[in-house]
Formats: structure tokens, C-alpha cells, sequence
């Protein structure tokens, strides 16, 4: 075997360290002046990386003795982190215009952040599950705090290490105890020596599993997320729900399916009752919500329930719904936080929801896009999320999950009220003074996100098919 | 047969419609007159092209007809449209009523009239879907999808309580479809394809029938909607401007029926039939209790849709029955019912555009004032009490004759509903129109305009011809009615008969 070869897999993520490295150093040397070329540059570097990734030879390539594995299953999600980071670096940049945030490291460590991703995507075993892991969020604290001066994104910051750290101590608790019962740290070695779900492996997977859940917001460990979302600027809560979601869903998905399929009972409650909690509390308690990234943050706990459904089930099918409802929240959600940024009154970001007050009539196409994406996340056909909760239902109905399907629809009604609310703000009451005009990239971002949704039952194939390829190199 | 996807085309033009009024830019009176008249020629041309579906329709085929197949969401799941005597009718009158909800508008909407047209023609294209689509999938998206103009329009163009009513309607109908959703997951693992034929010839066992059977009733019957889910109905009716409210009586209503005969009977003959006496005694409950209801209203508009609970009663019962006549009695039921009550809207909505008011107790002596407006709503008024020669009568006629042959008690109970009926709006129509003209407010009253002349004298016109002359909607749905029954028979026959044999 050549050194060649050995390295081929990895090769986008290297050129993505090394040309991290490189702005970095371009930043540090020509001062804070070229915050909006590197920014630019970063977006370069990641549509590069994605390019890379797509010309990798076919089919399952793995190297360092199994750790490092590129299927299908990594190709699909891989892209979608990089899509994430792409479009919250172009939606960062009015945040990073005002002369007083001019940081450069801001894209620096997205680019750092992007990178944890696509290791942990592609992670084949738990050491470099935590490598991953740890890149992805110690990048996420920082960025977190960005708005340096700023209690509250400070407090989120600081919020989200300690209760990031707690998480991660819990993970490799799990981790260690997982190695102490079969000897073996790699996901296919884990998959051989626990055919039975000993004592001591449940707990295993109990601690791993909650340190994951940590890391999708899921219930009973969500509780960081809606005060990090109102916190943090708005470019990096847009961050937050999307790339980083995606990542940790799938290596939630990797570990599950791939490292203990021969005691799926034993895991399979754990994740229906995450799953449930999730979906409830997601529905329940975003309707007192009054701040639209408070509500978004309840409404991703919500979502992210409703993609463990598809992971309960534990089949291909349900790895494939998980696939395509993690593909369609991103755009859903990218599309809405590109909808809360182009909310400014004189240049003041208008968070709260009573502020969107008939904007239907003062901007109708704008309302009307974010309108629609609500009535997606609601999963109202015809439009994307309605596809994405079918995929999972699906799975779990085949899997004979009928009490977990029943309650999940049921929530979705609840949660239904709640995005009405804001359908109802923004098309029923009287029309408060016109927001600012559109920037062009978030107006882009909204478009992209909006036609997306708008249109994906025409041609629905693409992506379904993509995610069926991806789900299945997983079995 | 058809070289172009007829079918398609009548259901997306509206969309087309609908894009081209977002073209049409500016809130001048200019462009409020050019979403008028794009709306306007937009459904009438869909009307004109879904007359080409009656032409070509070959009443004697039980099969579906105008078929249209490709490849969609899965190998199960495809975009499958086409139409048999059942649905036809239904997608003709929602192609037929679109054009007087929009003149009907014409003058009564005054703000975001672009919107409020593009909302009409998108509702439009999902009502025409919903009837024409033979899978389940998309037939959910069209049925689901309706909500949301719906939605909108109940909400932005609604009266003062118009929040209120947008909300419950927009719950209530979803909570009843998603468990709806559930089933039809359970029916595609269970066939592993979602195409309407395909699951019609499709063994189901019979737990799977029980539950999924229920499910879809949660559905339809508050898409009905049947007592005791139809409290949504009455807020909506009266919220709604006009045009919505016609639509929402006319067309919204159906769905409901129409899953009935496309779903519940043909794919869980068994639970059907087991399920009939709950069926029989929600009809009866509703016929009678809604109507006594009625009696009590003091607002046109809620009235009427009590009435409306009422008759859509006789339509549960008829298909239920399971009975050519009660089957047959139970789409001409509805399909009459679209017309009357749709044109009593509109009769509401022509003394409500004058006075702003709907109270009933504001109104009284019209005659005196309007002697044309009396005329027409006289028609109307008897259609809905089911006076012969109106077409209300020969659907509750044969809804009940169909059931007599089965169930002589539920069709007992049911008869009271026509003399009750006969009661309430009776007693409307004298409240209204008779009695002596001594309220101030009433003697500036003009008769009818020549546009509202165009929108209720068409209706007159159908509502008489077809109660005399029901055959060219019986007809059509004939063949398919027949082959409905048939296979329901059989199917239930078969299952007492190995009961027997044990």
C-alpha cells in the first residue's frame, strides 16, 4: 500500500488544514484590514474542498487502519456541512463589515470548525469521533463569543464551553467504558465484539449517546441551546442550527447504526425516548417564545426530534430518512436565518416577533418566502418539509414504531401553532414602518433556501436518491 | 386518446394564473384591474378546458380515465392523476364555481386584491388536485396543501374574529390529516406502493383496515365535517369573506365525502361496513341536532353552514348505506349542495355588501326593495329546504331511499331533518325577505346588479335543471358508482359467508 493512497481520502481535509493555515497566517501578518479577503478566500477554499471530495474515487475508501472511512453516506453529509459553512460565511459578512468586528479569526475558525466536521463524518473510530468532535466545538465556542463586547454573546460562549466540556467528559466516559467491554476503540471491531448488550456496554452507550445528543440539542440536554441562540450574533446561530447539526447527526447516525447494529434494542429506546422529549418540549415550548432566535432554537430541538425518528427505526430506511430530513432542515433553516438578518430597522436588528407585524404589505415577497419556510417547518405540503417528515415517519412506521409516529405527528400540529403565530404577524396585523432594503447575499441566501423549498415536490428524485445511495453504504 | 395531459393542464393553470398575477406589479387601481381580469379569463379558461374532460369522458368505462403516469418520489410513489365518474364531477364543479367566486369578489375586496387572486387561483389548482390525484401521496400534498391559501384568505380578507377562525380551522383540519399521514404510511408498508387502483386491489388485513379506517375518518370527518368535530365550520363560514366561504361550502366540504367513496369504502370494505352504525348515528345526530341548532342562529352566514353540517349528514348516510341509490343519492347530494349552498353564500354575501351586516334581525321586507334578489334566494332557499324540482331534493331523496333499504330506523330519524329543513329556512327567507320594510337603514336598498345578475343566475339555472333532469350527473358517475357498490358488496358478503362456513 503507498503513501499515496494512504493519504488519497483525506486529501480534502488536508488541503482545507493546510489552507486554513495559510489565511491564517495571511491575517495575522497583514492585520485585521483583511478580514473580508480572507473571509472571501475561506469561501474559496471550502468550495474547493467540496470539489475534492466529489472527485475522490468511488465507493468506500478507507484509510488509517479503518479510522478514517469515506463512503457515500460521509460524501452526502460532508457536503452538506461545507454547504453550511459556505452560505453562514457569505451571510456573516455585514457582521463582519462594521469596523469594530473586523476578526479575521472568525472565518478562520469556521474553516477550523468545518474541518472537525468532516472528520467526525467520516470518524471510524471513537478516538477520532472525539478529535472530531472536540475541533468542531472548541472552533464553536470561540466564534460563539465573537461579539466580543457583548454580554450576551459572551455569556453564550461561555455557556456553551462548560456545558460543551461537561458534554464532552460524558463522551468519553461512554468512550472509555465502550474500549474497557470489547477491547477496541474502531466502530466495525465495537459492531463484532458486542453481539450481547452487557451491562457495561449499555452504560457505554448511555454516556455516549448522551454526549451527542448534547451535540444536536436534543432533549434532555438541550438546555444551552436557546439561551447560546439568542446569544451569539445572528450569522453564528445561523451556524450553529445548520453545519454543525449535520455533523453531529451523522456521526450520532455512524456510531448507532454502524458500530451496534447487534443490539439495537438496546439503543433503539434510548433514541425513541430522545426522540419524543425532543419533539414535545421543541413543540411545547417554543409557543411562549416571543425573540425569533429563541423560538428558532426550540423549533431545531423540535426538528432534530423528529430526524431521531428516523434513527429509531434503525433500518435503511430510516438511516436515509434521517439523510434527507438533516438535507432539507439546513436549507430550511439556513433560508430562515437569512430571513432574520435582512430584519433591520435602521440598521437595528429586529428580533422580536411582534416586530414582523404585517410586513406582508410592506414587503410581500420577503414575508411571503419566510411565510412558506414556516409552513415547511411545519411539514404542510406541499413543500420540503412535509418530504422530510414523510422519509422518517415512513422508516418508522415500517420499523413498527407506531406509538413514537403517532405522538411525533401529533406534536407537529402543536408545533404547527407556533409557526402559524408567525404567519399570522406577519399577514394579519396592521403593517409597522418598512424594514431596510435587502443586502444582495442574504437576499441570495433566502432565495436559494425559499425556491428550494418552494419547489422540491417537482423534483424530489435528486436528493431522495443521493440520501438512498448514502444510507445504504452505511449496511 | 388524449395526445396532451389534459388533465395536468386544468390543474396547473390556475398556478400559471396565479404567477402571471404576481407579474402584474403596483397597488394602483390599474393593477388591481388587471388581477381581476387575469384571475377572471384564467378560471374561465380552466373551466373551458375541463368541459373538453366532459366531452371526452366515456361514462361507460369504470376504469380511470385520462390517466397520466411518471416517475415521482419513489418506485411506489408517482405522480399518477386521472379521473372516473366519482371525481370528475367534483373537479367540474370547482373549475365551474372558481369563475363566481372571483366575480363575486370583484367589487367586495379592495385590499391586496393581487394577493387575495393569487390566493383563489393556487387554491384552485390544489382543489382541482385533490380530485384528480391517484396516489396517496399526492393526493395528500393537494389535500394538506389546500390549507394553507385557506388559511390566508380566511385570515387576511376575514371579518373581525378572523384570526380566531383561521387558527381552528387550520388545526382542526390539520390534526384530523395527520393521523391520516400515518395510515397511508402503514397502507405503503403494508402494499408497498401508494397508487390509489393498485391499493384498491390491494388485500389489507383487517387490524391494519380497523385502524387505518379510523384515521381516515379522523380526516374526513372534520373535513365534512360530521358532528361532533364541525365546530371549526361555523367560525369559518362566518370569518370568511364571500368568496371563501363559497368555496369552503361548495368544494372544501367534498374532500371529506370524496375520501369517503375513494378510500374508505373501496380499500377497508370491512371496517367500513363495521363502522356503518357509528357512521348512521353521527348522520342522524347531525341532520337533526345541526339543524335544531340552526334554528337558533341570529347570523346568515352560520345558519347556513349549520344547514350545511346538516346535508352533508344525508351524504354520510347515503355512502355508508352502501347502496347504489344511497351511494349515487350521496354524490348528487353533494354536488347539488356545492351549488346551492355556494349560491346562498353569495346571496348573503349581495345584502352583506350593502348593509354590513349579517345579522338576521337587521334585515326584513327585502321584497319590497329587491324583487329579483327575493326571486333568486326563494330558489335557493327551496333547493336547500329539497322542495322537488330543486336539485336539493333528488340527492336527500335518494340518500334516503337508499338507506331505507337498509336501515329503516337511521333513515326514520333522517327524515325529520328534511321537515326541519324545511323550518329554518323557512323561516329565514321570511325574516329577510317578507314582512313589512320599516327599518330606515333597509330603504336605500338597490335590487341586483347586473354582475351579481351573472354570478346567481347561472346558479338558479343548474339548480332547477338538475331537479328535474338529474340524469347528465348520474350518468356520469353511474358505471363507477356501480363498480363501487359491487365491489363493496361482494366484499363484505364474502366475509359474513366465511363467517358462516366456521
Amino acid at each position: 500500500m503507498s503513501f499515496d493512497y494512504q493519504l488519497l481520502p483525506v486529501v480534502p481535509e488536508l488541503v482545507l488544514a493546510a489552507g486554513a493555515m495559510v489565511l491564517l497566517m495571511l491575517g495575522a501578518y497583514r492585520g485585521q484590514g483583511t478580514t473580508s479577503l480572507v473571509t472571501g478566500l475561506a469561501v474559496v477554499l471550502l468550495v474547493v474542498t467540496g470539489v475534492l471530495e466529489l472527485m475522490l474515487p468511488a465507493g468506500r475508501l478507507v484509510t488509517f487502519g479503518g479510522s478514517f472511512i469515506v463512503d457515500d453516506f460521509a460524501r452526502f453529509l460532508k457536503i452538506l456541512a461545507l454547504i453550511g459553512s459556505v452560505a453562514t460565511l457569505v451571510l456573516s459578512s455585514e457582521f463582519l463589515s462594521d469596523p469594530s468586528r473586523r476578526i479575521f479569526e472568525y472565518s478562520i475558525l469556521v474553516l477550523l470548525s468545518t474541518l472537525g466536521m468532516m472528520v467526525l463524518i467520516s470518524a471510524g473510530d471513537l478516538i477520532l469521533l472525539y478529535l472530531g468532535l472536540e475541533l468542531m466545538s472548541l472552533a464553536l465556542y470561540v466564534v460563539a463569543a465573537s461579539h466580543r463586547d457583548d454580554a450576551k454573546s459572551t455569556e453564550a460562549g461561555l455557556k456553551y464551553f462548560v456545558l460543551g466540556a461537561l458534554s464532552s467528559g460524558m463522551l468519553l466516559y461512554g468512550a472509555s467504558l465502550i474500549y474497557g467491554f470489547t477491547g477496541t476503540v474502531s466502530f466495525a471491531g465495537i459492531a463484532a465484539a458486542a453481539k450481547t448488550g452487557s451491562v457495561g456496554i449499555v452504560f457505554g452507550i448511555v454516556f455516549l449517546l448522551a454526549g451527542l445528543c448534547f451535540k444536536v440539542s436534543a432533549v434532555p440536554f438541550h438546555m444551552w441551546t436557546p439561551d447560546v441562540y439568542e446569544g451569539a450574533p445572528t450569522p453564528v446561530t445561523a451556524f450553529f442550527a445548520s453545519a454543525p447539526k449535520v455533523a453531529a447527526l451523522a456521526v450520532f447516525t455512524r456510531v448507532t447504526l454502524t458500530a451496534f447494529p447487534g443490539i439495537v434494542t438496546q439503543w433503539q429506546q434510548i433514541i425513541v425516548f430522545v426522540a419524543i422529549a425532543s419533539m414535545a418540549l421543541g413543540s411545547f415550548a417554543a409557543i411562549g417564545q416571543r425573540n425569533i432566535k429563541r423560538l428558532m432554537a426550540y423549533s431545531s430541538i423540535g426538528h432534530m426530534g423528529f430526524a431521531l425518528v428516523g434513527l429509531a427505526a434503525g433500518t435503511v430506511e430510516g438511516a436515509q430518512g434521517v439523510l434527507v430530513y438533516i438535507a432539507i432542515y439546513v436549507a430550511m433553516t439556513l433560508g430562515s436565518f437569512a430571513f432574520i438578518l435582512a430584519m433591520k430597522r435602521n440598521g437595528q436588528a429586529v428580533e422580536t416577533i411582534s416586530d414582523f407585524a404585517g410586513l406582508s404589505r410592506t414587503n410581500p415577497l420577503l414575508a411571503f418566502l419566510f411565510a412558506m419556510l414556516l409552513f415547511s417547518l411545519a411539514g404542510i405540503p406541499p413543500l420540503a418539509g412535509f418530504f422530510a417528515k414523510w422519509y422518517v415517519f415512513v422508516a418508522a412506521i415500517k420499523a413498527g414504531l407506531f406509538t413514537l409516529s403517532v405522538i411525533g405527528v401529533l406534536t407537529s400540529v402543536v408545533g404547527a401553532y407556533y409557526y402559524l403565530s408567525i404567519v399570522k404577524v406577519m399577514y394579519f396585523d396592521e403593517p409597522l414602518p418598512r424594514v431596510d432594503p435587502l443586502r444582495l447575499e442574504v437576499g441570495a441566501v433566502l432565495a436559494l433556501g425559499g425556491l428550494f423549498n418552494l419547489l422540491f415536490w417537482v423534483y424530489p428524485g435528486a436528493l431522495v436518491g443521493a440520501a438512498s445511495a448514502a444510507a445504504k453504504s452505511l449496511f | 386518446m388524449t395526445t396532451w395531459p389534459i388533465l395536468s393542464v386544468v390543474t396547473f393553470l390556475p398556478l400559471v394564473g396565479a404567477l402571471l398575477v404576481y407579474v402584474v406589479r403596483g397597488d394602483d387601481e390599474a393593477t388591481r384591474r388587471n388581477s381581476r381580469w387575469i384571475a377572471l379569463w384564467t378560471t374561465l379558461i380552466t373551466f373551458a378546458i375541463s368541459l373538453i374532460l366532459v366531452a371526452r369522458f366515456d361514462p361507460a368505462v369504470t376504469d380511470f380515465q385520462f390517466v397520466e403516469k411518471t416517475n415521482w418520489l419513489a418506485s411506489g410513489i408517482t405522480y399518477h392523476m386521472g379521473v372516473d365518474g366519482i371525481s370528475l364531477p367534483f373537479v367540474i364543479l370547482t373549475t365551474a364555481l372558481m369563475p363566481f367566486c372571483i366575480i363575486a369578489s370583484w367589487k367586495s375586496v379592495t385590499v391586496r386584491v393581487r394577493e387575495y387572486m393569487m390566493a383563489f387561483l393556487v387554491l384552485e389548482t390544489l382543489m382541482i388536485g385533490t380530485f384528480s390525484a391517484l396516489d396517496l401521496v399526492l393526493f395528500y400534498l393537494f389535500f394538506e396543501g389546500g390549507l394553507i391559501p385557506m388559511f390566508l384568505i380566511i385570515g387576511v380578507w376575514g371579518g373581525p374574529r378572523r384570526v380566531y377562525a383561521s387558527f381552528k380551522f387550520f388545526l382542526y383540519t390539520l390534526l384530523g390529516s395527520v393521523l391520516m399521514l400515518l395510515a397511508i404510511m402503514a397502507l405503503y408498508w403494508n402494499g408497498n406502493t401508494t397508487d390509489i387502483p393498485a391499493l384498491m386491489h390491494t388485500a389489507v388485513p383487517r387490524s391494519l383496515q380497523t385502524w387505518a379506517w379510523l384515521a381516515f375518518f379522523a380526516s374526513f370527518a372534520v373535513k365534512m365535517p360530521m358532528w361532533p368535530v364541525h365546530t371549526w365550520l361555523p367560525d369559518a363560514h362566518v370569518e370568511a369573506p364571500t368568496a371563501g366561504s363559497v368555496i369552503l361550502a361548495a368544494i372544501l366540504l367534498k374532500m371529506g365525502g370524496y375520501g369517503f367513496l375513494r378510500f374508505s369504502l373501496p380499500m377497508f370494505p370491512l371496517a367500513s361496513h363495521d363502522f356503518t352504525p357509528l357512521i348512521y348515528t353521527l348522520s342522524v345526530i347531525a341532520i337533526v341536532y345541526t339543524s335544531l341548532v340552526a334554528l337558533m342562529q341570529e347570523d346568515m352566514k352560520k345558519l347556513i353552514a349549520y344547514s350545511s353540517v346538516a346535508h352533508m349528514g344525508f351524504v354520510t348516510m347515503g355512502i355508508f348505506a352502501g347502496t347504489m341509490q344511497g351511494v349515487a343519492g350521496g354524490v348528487f347530494q353533494m354536488i347539488s349542495h356545492g351549488i346551492v349552498s355556494g349560491a346562498l353564500f353569495l346571496c348573503v354575501g349581495v345584502v352583506y355588501d350593502r348593509m354590513h351586516t349579517r345579522e338576521i334581525a337587521a334585515y326584513g321586507g327585502l321584497v319590497n326593495r329587491m324583487p329579483l334578489y327575493a326571486l333568486v334566494f326563494m330558489v335557493f332557499t327551496m333547493a336547500n329546504v329539497g322542495l322537488p324540482g330543486t336539485s336539493g331534493f333528488v340527492g336527500e331523496f335518494m340518500t334516503l331511499i337508499g338507506t331505507f333499504k337498509v336501515a329503516i330506523p337511521t333513515a326514520f330519524f333522517a327524515t325529520f331533518g328534511v321537515i326541519l329543513s324545511a323550518a329554518y329556512a323557512l323561516w329565514l327567507y321570511r325574516k329577510i325577505i317578507f314582512g313589512a320594510l320599516v327599518k330606515p337603514a333597509l330603504m336605500s336598498m338597490k335590487d341586483l346588479t347586473f354582475r351579481e345578475c351573472l354570478t346567481l343566475f347561472p346558479l338558479v339555472a343548474l339548480t332547477i335543471w338538475f331537479g328535474v333532469y338529474p340524469k347528465p350527473v348520474l350518468d356520469m358517475s353511474a358505471a363507477s358508482v356501480q363498480q363501487l357498490v359491487n365491489n363493496y358488496t361482494s366484499a363484505v358478503t364474502a366475509v359474513k359467508a366465511a363467517a358462516l362456513m366456521q
